[in-house]
């Protein structure tokens, strides 16, 4: 049971005001979407969830309790760049967590606990498609695979809230979309909670049990920092009643190349294609 | 007409192009020499690759008759001990002190400064100093080259773990690291192959500090001997003396690289050098 509660959050920096008045409560198992423009302070709301900042005003509990002022192992997380370690492999990334907090001074396991979490973790690794690539580096992988790691590093610690700062950004369509039945379905089976940040709209309804939209609800155009934003959009969905969406479906590996994007795509601008210039039709029959 | 910058030598011509300034080097000594040889047969200043064999010959393959010693395989000895023993020396209080200091905030603003302004005092002028406090002995040359070196690795070595992406250490917070564990475990594997690259690249002012505190103070060394025998204008020796001096920084150079390469195999997956 995980219960996040925000509580009157603010944050300015030397006088500009980034985030006033953020007041939520997610239940246990939500999977909530922060939604806003950029520079809307989205990331700033995951970095003070994360402890990476500390709140101007306000604060937030876990479960009642007030989260540790440092980041700290209940709350895992995924940045869009430079969550894994370069210098360690695949395994190793994975195996790093446990074996920090296991093993304060040698930050190394040996023996039987050793082989267990080994086995644990290419169980998880095998689980979000990095079984094959145990012992290459992060530079090996590609920016899809890198972030599978990011997360099985992650989860490994099986942490209370799981917060992801536009994990999929800066991936393609196709990979994209095999990223999020990934991460949804690691959501169902381990019964966390997540928080996601992303400014992409039709991602926040694809995943989301909940979408919060951080915005500016107050402009001063004399004075453009003098107001903070806030949250203007809360709303709730019910996963058992979304449309079925595509992605999740099992067994639908097709829809997930860029291939079939394109051939949906293509099919709904089928109206608007223009026939090749005849030019191009004998340069093609030729 | 392609532009000049499109133009990319093949292997074998790079080869070509390579070898060819140093030739060029040979040749024109060979001349030059020859030329003066004719006019004066006793110039000393510019001897024949003869006149080479003749000295090294002497200082490298005959027993020295005061002493017993192959004196060139002494002096190198000697030099490479100095070296060897000021690079470690140099390369353990750059991880030492650069690690900590730029990771921890509270050290960085009670030392970043101070390290900033050690590293702008000339090194030879504090020399007569270092004679001073440790006398001429052997310290006082190891001092010298880690007074010299140093300062430039523990600032390479803290810009390196600046560099670090902040990231990186919030998710190793996040995996419940402590401070001690993210030096250990994050920063301190990820600035090693920094640390190699600001060895080779210290290796001139390495050479440059062995020889100015063996010139003044030494009963050997490769630079000792140069300055030896400056006195009776031995160009003979001089000459293939820096020519070695120069061969054995190339090997270290290669040898760094190497060693980086072998230790942080990571490191040079997506990179060319």
């Amino acid at each position: 049971m995980t219960e996040i509660v925000i509580e009157g959050l603010a944050k300015s920096y030397d006088g500009a005001v980034v985030l006033e008045n953020v007041n939520a409560a997610l239940p246990d198992h939500e999977f909530c979407v922060v939604l806003g423009p950029s520079g809307a302070g989205k990331t700033t709301l995951l970095r003070i969830l994360l402890s990476q900042e500390a709140p101007s005003r306000g604060r937030i509990l876990i479960d009642g309790v007030p989260i540790d002022p440092e980041p700290q192992k209940d709350r895992g997380v995924v940045f869009q760049r430079y969550s894994v370690f370069p210098h360690r492999t695949v395994l190793s990334n994975v195996i790093m967590g446990p074996q920090l907090s296991g093993a304060p001074l040698t930050g190394r396991f040996f023996g039987a606990r050793r082989r267990a979490l080994h086995d644990q973790a290419v169980a998880l690794l095998q689980e979000v498609g990095l079984g094959d690539h145990l012992s290459k580096y992060p530079t090996q992988l590609s920016g899809g695979m890198q972030q599978r790691l990011a997360i099985a590093q992650a989860l490994i610690m099986e942490p209370k809230v799981l917060l992801l700062d536009e994990p999929f950004g800066a991936l393609d369509q196709s990979t994209k979309k095999a990223m999020h039945r990934l991460i949804l379905d690691l959501w169902q089976r381990n019964a966390m909670t997540i928080v996601m940040v992303t400014h992409d709209i039709g991602e926040a309804f694809t995943l989301g049990t909940r979408i919060l939209m951080v915005d500016k609800a107050r402009r001063d155009p004399q004075a453009p920092d003098a107001y903070g934003s806030t949250i203007t959009q809360d709303i709730r969905l019910d996963p058992s009643k979304k449309p079925q969406l595509r992605v999740v479906e099992e067994g639908d590996d097709e829809a997930s190349t860029m291939q079939a994007i394109f051939a949906q795509y293509r099919e709904r601008a089928s109206d608007c294609l223009v026939d090749k210039p005849a030019a191009d039709n004998d340069r093609a029959s030729a | 007409m392609k532009r000049a910058i499109n133009y990319t030598p093949g292997r074998p011509s790079r080869l070509m192009l390579a070898l060819l300034p140093f030739g060029l080097c040979i040749v024109i000594y060979a001349i030059g020499s020859d030329m003066r040889l004719a006019e004066n047969p006793g110039d000393k200043l510019m001897p024949s690759f003869g006149a080479f064999v003749d000295a090294m010959n002497a200082l490298a393959f005959t027993e020295n008759r005061r002493t017993g010693e192959y004196v060139f395989w002494t002096d190198t000895l000697i030099s490479l001990q100095r070296i060897a023993i000021g690079l470690s020396i140099s390369a353990i209080l750059g991880l030492m002190i650069g690690i900590p200091v730029a990771f921890l905030p509270t050290l960085r603003a009670l030392f970043g400064p101070f390290i900033a302004a050690f590293a702008l005092i000339p090194p030879l002028a504090v020399l007569p100093i270092l004679f001073i406090i440790f006398g001429l002995g052997e310290t006082s040359k190891i001092v010298l080259i880690v007074f010299g070196v140093a300062p430039f690795i523990t600032r390479d070595i803290m810009l390196e773990v600046l560099a670090i992406p902040r990231e990186q250490l919030i998710k190793a917070q996040t995996l419940g690291a402590s401070t001690w564990q993210m030096i250990v475990h994050v920063v301190f594997p990820q600035v090693i192959p920094r640390l190699f690259d600001s060895l080779r690249l210290s290796l001139g002012a390495t050479w440059l500090f062995l020889i100015a505190a063996e010139a003044i103070a030494s009963e050997g060394g490769l630079g000792y001997r140069i300055f030896l025998v400056r006195r009776f204008l031995s160009m003979d020796v001089i000459l293939p003396y820096v020519a070695w001096i120069t061969l054995l920084a190339f090997l270290m150079d290669l040898a760094f690289a190497k060693a980086a390469r072998k230790t942080s195999r990571w490191y040079y997956l997506d990179r060319a050098a």
